[in-house]
């Protein structure tokens, strides 16, 4: 009995490690601060208003001590999901994916998988890669097919007072209200973005578009 | 008997784990001329509008969010996510079901439109979360978008959350930017803290 008990932990254990390394912006219960862990996504209108970029922000929370040695998973494959036809299943995706010091990006190129896993794109006529910039380093950018690329660390652009939230929603604290000024609990920390810019002509050219971020690991 | 059940269950998903470990070094292709692109990947993450799962989804289902595919999440969760607006803020009264938002949703229905995890942006007008200026709403999000006082103030606000909210202590957390100027130009982000 007691060992049939092990093996059960064991094996929840085993499963802990190998599904359930993903949370939020520092929110779900399962190991926080993973290299598949997206704190933050962003969609707008480029300098040149006839493009949209994406931001796809990774492990948050980075000190400036612990930003330079923070690297990119070579086995997390970021994927930017475009629905262009507003049925919340994507038409269209831009993989990003690093190896050896570099981003490579695949796409847009057309999918209508709804599945939870994904191969690269290897095949899209539509690639591009740029240096990912090092920690300290001026930001390395390239371009390719009108598109424009960047992988590496930025400031965190995300703000709130993270910590007085959690304190009203704590049943065991009094707090009932935000302080102010509030503390931005990201204030002088740093995560590690993927900014691709893309022409709008390439993700449906009018209308609405759904968007939304995925980390997908490699088995 | 039941025991052992158990115990061949555990083996068996012991003995799957270690296979896919052993399999990730021998399934490789190698091209020597450029990076091996090869296998497949599992979703572990997802988000589109800020903090949703932070603020939404319940203790022990955020990771069952985070692996939902999106136009499957409006079943999932539209009710759990009704119920959770219903308790957290007084600005959305169970007895009185007309009781709204400054958006005009009611509980249920803003719980719907949140429910459905996808980023809206417009390729034809501005991209913003929510401009009071301009009164563009979800139309995308820029980095300066104070996204947090937006979904505070439709969350705690009331039907007139941006001149007379319900809850004036928790409609803003009064951190209103980014401790880093932007850029104008690509990559638009801040570079990092030194």
């Amino acid at each position: 009995m007691k060992k049939t008990k092990i093996l059960i932990a064991t094996a929840i254990v085993c499963i802990a490690t190998f599904v359930a390394i993903a949370a939020d912006h520092i929110d779900a219960p399962a190991v926080t601060g993973g290299t598949s862990d997206i704190t933050d996504f962003y969609a707008f209108s480029g300098e040149d208003n006839s493009n949209i970029a994406f931001v796809a922000n990774v492990q948050g929370l980075l000190l400036p001590g612990d930003t330079g040695s923070a690297s990119f998973d070579e086995n997390v494959l970021i994927e930017i999901n475009i629905d262009t036809d507003e049925d919340a299943v994507q038409d269209l995706v831009i993989q990003a994916i690093p190896r050896d010091g570099r981003m490579y990006f695949f796409g847009p190129y057309a999918t209508n998988s709804t599945d939870l896993s994904s191969s690269i794109g290897t095949t899209s006529s539509i690639q591009g890669v740029v240096d990912i910039t090092q920690y300290g380093e001026n930001a390395i950018t390239a371009t390719a097919n009108n598109m424009t690329f960047f992988a590496g660390p930025r400031d965190d652009p995300f703000f709130f007072d993270f910590d007085q939230f959690n304190s009203i929603l704590d049943p065991d604290n009094s707090a009932s209200s935000f302080n102010d000024p509030g503390i931005d609990k990201f204030a002088g920390t740093n995560v590690l973005s993927v900014v691709v810019e893309v022409p709008k002509s390439m993700i449906g050219g009018s209308g609405n578009i759904n968007t939304w971020v995925e980390t997908k690991r490699k088995q | 008997m039941k025991i052992n059940n158990i115990k061949i269950f555990a083996v068996a998903i012991l003995a799957s784990m270690t296979a896919f470990n052993c399999s990730d070094d021998d399934d490789s292709i190698n091209i020597p001329d450029g990076p091996d692109f090869s296998g497949t990947y599992i979703q572990q993450d997802q988000m589109a509008r800020p903090a949703i799962n932070t603020v939404l989804v319940n203790d022990g289902m955020k990771d069952a969010f985070n692996t939902t595919v999106p136009s499957n999440m409006g079943a999932m969760f539209a009710e759990p996510f009704q119920a959770k607006l219903e308790a957290l803020s007084p600005a959305y009264d169970p007895a009185n079901p007309t009781d709204a938002n400054a958006l005009g949703f009611t509980a249920e229905a803003f719980a719907g439109v949140l429910a459905t995890d996808v980023l809206t942006v417009s390729l034809d007008g501005e991209t913003t979360f929510f401009n009071p200026a301009s009164g563009a709403t979800l139309t995308g999000r820029t980095l300066a978008d104070d996204v947090i006082d937006v979904e505070l103030i439709l969350i705690f606000g009331g039907e007139e959350g941006l001149s007379n909210p319900e809850v004036p202590g928790l409609v803003s957390d009064n951190v209103d930017g980014n401790d880093k100027p932007f850029l104008t130009s690509f990559p638009y982000l801040a570079s990092p803290h030194m």
